[in-house]
């Protein structure tokens, strides 16, 4: 059942992934883009991390995209946009280079480059206490200080984008 | 059965798509959707490899990690209007000023 | 009154800054009283010092003082000290009474120049620069002086800078003395490293201590690196070639500078270091052989010369290669003996030609001239008084000086040295009257206009002419045999070995000569009558003579009207070839490899450069796919590393 469900997610968001990159419609793209975060989500779930999971489509699906989505309205793009390629030429690299990207990587994955120390959040205990629980306890007690920094991120990228977009300055 | 591989592949694959994107791609924003796209390849190995070494680490990076894809995705977009307004395009091939 | 020693150089200073800076501001007069004012200031502290050198005990005569420590770099040592002993006593008695009578001689002579702020600028320079040279206590100090009088020359020399053949013979005389220069200051260094001191004091007392032995070879190359110098600055062969060019420079210049004290600063140099140069009996041949060359080379061209100012230029070297035949057979004494005399009257005689000019409106061709006698009497009676001094008739200074030093190349030399020192007489006897003739006698051969105008000096050049005279009538005394001041004078400085060597050469001069100092006498003088005798012969009573004889010998006659051809010879083997390795080294090696390789690697990062340009293509993607390569080598890296 568990795998089942895994070849399926996986195969939505690779194929959502490839239309994204060779979709023309800018509008298109973000929906693939979209249909790939969710089918990413369900696998966050297959994980046992809902609560990322629900972030996830919260935060990604809904918020980000929606703003992907008004600007690509606001700036009233047509398909006719992308007539122009100054570099053609790098099409095919481009390609050749995803593959060694990805051919590197497997490599590393075969070479148990990836092994790691047993923690002790077993499946088990995490059922009993609570995915969301311990995420809030960790927040606010080891990772405190980051949690905090990543509240001035967000307020300086705020302010960062009021300025950027105002017209006058 | 479903092994960490299995994720981490998954995750390569992904984000190579995002790469290619990245690079053949001429619209801006569709640019940007690419990378929203590597994020979140990487997101995966995250709660894959905190899944399977019973730990809890990998899932609070991803949530920093959405923290900064969002404060970046504010400001970036903030950008590509800005520049839109000036130059009429979002065509990345157009802004090749990075000479001087 | 020895402490007094540093105001010496302290006004000519003064007088340097004021006129230097403010001269152009001043009155003509201002500048005139405030050059000889400070030499004339200058004049009275020397005759103090001289004085209170005089007080002391003969053998204390050696002051010190050190007015503050000048380099200290590790061992060596160099202080800004002057000295006072018999010898810089006399120098700067010369320096400053010569030059003093020069200064009052030039506020008539340069008076209607432009530049004559500047001219007195330049000669209060070179005064101060003389006395440093004389005064200084070590070589270093010695070596600057040296240097500032070079400079002062070339100034003064090239003071009518507009005249091309002016600035020309300033830059011969600088770079001529460049090279005996060069040969100086290698000695010092030498004397640095064998002595590990470069202070008179310190370094003469090694030398007589025995710290080298005699005839070592440190002390032959230093003192012939020394002596190098020596023929540069006081023109002997082989670099005397910028003294006759010299007198293209203002006459009282010529007079002061080139003929009585800045050329006998080799004279002086090597009197100052008279124990390294006994110790090396190699050099001293070198020496005295030079000396002889030059004196009678420099006399025999000075028998045709028709330039008055050129004949004298000649005689100077000649009289020069006098000294330091004297230097080079160890008679010292009679060296500087000379070299006292010897600017008496050749000033004396410079200074009667700047006025024989001054009376022809600028004229310095002989040929042009005759007759003068009746018209500037003052000069010619001056003029006769040099001429008989230098001709060396007693009683006259010149006189007893060459006596001197006749008799003791051969008391001390050999036979080939004083049959050189006799026929130099005869020459200078002859070509000095030949002058007095052809330009003060006989029937007029200037034009109308040049004879309207002849006017005898002002009081202010005839005024220096009169004492000149009256010293190089009277300064012969100060040697004469038998009761010599000036040698018992000198005696500490020369040492007891110089004191000792007079004694036993007078003895072997009274042995080689078979009879006394007198015989001597009387031969020179003979000799000095019989050249005298020809140029009256040959000027006065037949003056077709010297056409019919020119043309008879006529090889001989331009030979020597060409001065050797040197000029030539060293224009074709120095100057030529060396701006023939000049144009290579520029064509081939400046150009071709130094450039070519600047050029080459410039061009190579540009190649380089235009590669790597396309790299810069201005986008992003493009960008960003190096990135990503990167980010790959970066990953294989890492694994790698695993």
């Amino acid at each position: 059942m568990e795998a089942y469900i895994f070849y399926i997610m996986a195969a939505v968001s690779v194929t959502a992934a490839v239309y994204l990159i060779f979709e023309k419609n800018p509008v298109y793209s973000a929906l693939y883009l979209i249909l790939t975060l969710v089918s990413i989500a369900a696998l966050y779930i297959l994980l046992e991390a809902q609560f990322i999971a629900a972030v996830q489509i919260i935060v990604y699906a809904g918020a980000i995209m929606v703003l992907f989505l008004f600007v690509i309205m606001l700036l009233s793009l047509n398909i006719k946009e992308e007539l122009k390629d100054a570099i053609p030429f790098q099409k095919i690299p481009a390609l050749f280079m995803g593959i060694l990207l990805f051919s590197v990587l497997c490599i590393i994955l075969k070479s148990k480059f990836v092994q790691g120390k047993q923690g002790e959040y077993t499946s088990a205990y995490v059922a009993s206490v609570g995915n969301t629980k311990l995420i809030g306890n960790l927040l606010f007690t080891d990772y405190l200080l980051p949690f905090e920094i990543t509240s001035i991120l967000l307020f300086v990228a705020a302010i960062g984008a009021i300025m950027l977009a105002k017209r006058k300055l | 059965m479903i092994t960490l591989t299995h994720y981490l592949v998954l995750s390569a694959i992904l984000f190579t798509l995002g790469v290619i994107g990245v690079l053949i791609r001429r619209n801006a924003i569709i640019i940007f959707m690419c990378i929203e796209l590597m994020l979140n390849a990487v997101n995966i190995s995250f709660v894959a490899c905190a899944h399977y070494l019973n730990s809890m680490q990998g899932q609070l990076f991803v949530f920093f990690t959405m923290t900064v894809a969002a404060a970046e995705a504010a400001v970036g977009l903030a950008i590509i209007v800005a520049v839109f307004r000036n130059k009429e395009t979002v065509n990345i091939d157009d802004i090749n000023i990075m000479k001087w | 009154m020895l402490n007094l020693v540093a105001l010496i150089l302290l006004f000519p200073l003064i007088g340097t800054v004021i006129n230097g800076l403010a001269g152009k501001r001043l009155k003509k007069e201002t500048v005139g009283y405030i050059a000889c004012g400070a030499i004339g200031l200058s004049f009275l502290v020397s005759i103090l010092v001289f004085c209170g050198l005089l007080l002391l005990p003969p053998q204390e005569r050696l002051f010190e003082k050190e007015l503050f420590s000048w380099i200290e770099s590790g061992s060596f040592k160099a202080a800004a000290g002057l000295q006072v002993d018999p010898l810089s006593g006399i120098m700067i008695l010369i320096v400053t009474g010569v030059g003093l009578l020069i200064h009052i001689y030039s506020t008539g002579y340069m008076h209607e120049d432009k530049g004559y702020h500047r001219y007195f600028c330049y000669l209060n320079l070179f005064t101060f620069s003389m006395l440093l040279l004389v005064l200084g206590n070590n070589f270093l100090l010695m070596f600057i002086g040296w240097e500032a009088v070079g400079l002062c020359s070339y100034l003064l020399i090239g003071f009518w800078y507009n005249k091309k053949s002016a600035s020309n013979a300033a830059k011969k005389a600088f770079i001529v003395n460049r090279v005996g220069d060069f040969g100086f200051i290698l000695g010092i260094m030498l004397i640095f490293l064998s002595f590990r001191s470069i202070d008179f004091t310190e370094v003469f007392h090694a030398a007589s201590q025995g710290t080298f032995a005699v005839g070592s070879f440190a002390l032959t190359l230093i003192t012939l690196l020394l002596f190098m110098g020596a023929t540069g600055k006081s023109a002997q062969i082989p670099l005397y070639t910028w003294l006759p060019d010299a007198m293209e420079g203002p006459t009282p210049v010529s007079a002061l500078i080139h003929a009585a004290t800045m050329v006998t600063a080799g004279v002086y140099m090597i009197a100052r270091c008279n124990i390294l140069y006994m110790l090396s009996p190699f050099t001293m041949t070198i020496v005295a052989s030079i000396g002889a060359v030059t004196a009678l080379f420099a006399a025999s061209i000075g028998l045709v010369q028709n330039d008055i100012k050129r004949v004298l230029a000649y005689s100077t070297i000649s009289q020069l290669g006098y000294m330091f035949l004297a230097c080079g057979v160890g008679a010292f004494t009679a060296g500087i003996f000379h070299l006292m005399t010897h600017a008496f009257f050749k000033a004396l005689l410079f200074l009667g030609s700047g006025s024989v000019i001054h009376a022809m409106s600028g004229e310095q061709d002989m040929r042009k001239m005759g007759g003068l006698r009746r018209h500037i009497p003052i000069t010619y009676k001056t003029f006769l008084i040099g001429t008989i001094a230098i001709a060396g008739i007693p009683p006259f200074a010149g006189f007893f000086s060459k006596d001197e030093i006749v008799l003791e190349s051969l008391a001390r030399g050999n036979f080939f040295y004083w049959s050189i020192a006799i026929v130099t007489s005869l020459f200078t006897a002859f070509y000095m009257f030949r002058l007095l003739f052809i330009t003060f006698h006989g029937k007029s051969r200037a034009d109308h206009h040049v004879m309207e105008h002849l006017h005898e000096s002002p009081k202010s050049m005839t005024f220096p002419l009169m004492v000149l005279a009256g010293l190089s009538s009277l300064g012969g005394f100060l040697g004469i045999p038998g009761a010599n001041i000036m040698s018992h004078f000198l005696a500490p400085v020369f040492g007891e070995q110089g004191h000792h060597t007079e004694i036993s050469g007078r003895e072997a001069g009274v042995h080689h000569s078979e009879g006394h100092p007198y015989l001597m006498m009387i031969i020179s003088t003979a000799i000095a009558i019989l050249g005298i005798f020809i140029a009256y012969h040959l000027y006065v009573k037949k003056p077709e003579l010297p056409k019919i004889l020119a043309e008879r010998f006529r090889f001989i006659y331009k030979l020597l009207l060409n001065k050797y051809y040197v000029d030539e010879m060293y224009d074709i083997l120095f100057v030529k070839s060396l701006k023939k390795i000049s144009v290579m080294l520029w064509k081939h090696v400046d150009t071709q490899i130094i450039d070519g390789s600047v050029n080459g690697v410039a061009r190579l990062i540009g190649r380089f450069g235009d590669i790597l340009r396309f790299l810069q293509t201005g986008y992003v993607r493009n960008y960003a796919f190096y990135i990503v390569l990167g980010c790959i080598f970066v990953i294989v890296l890492t694994a790698l590393g695993k």
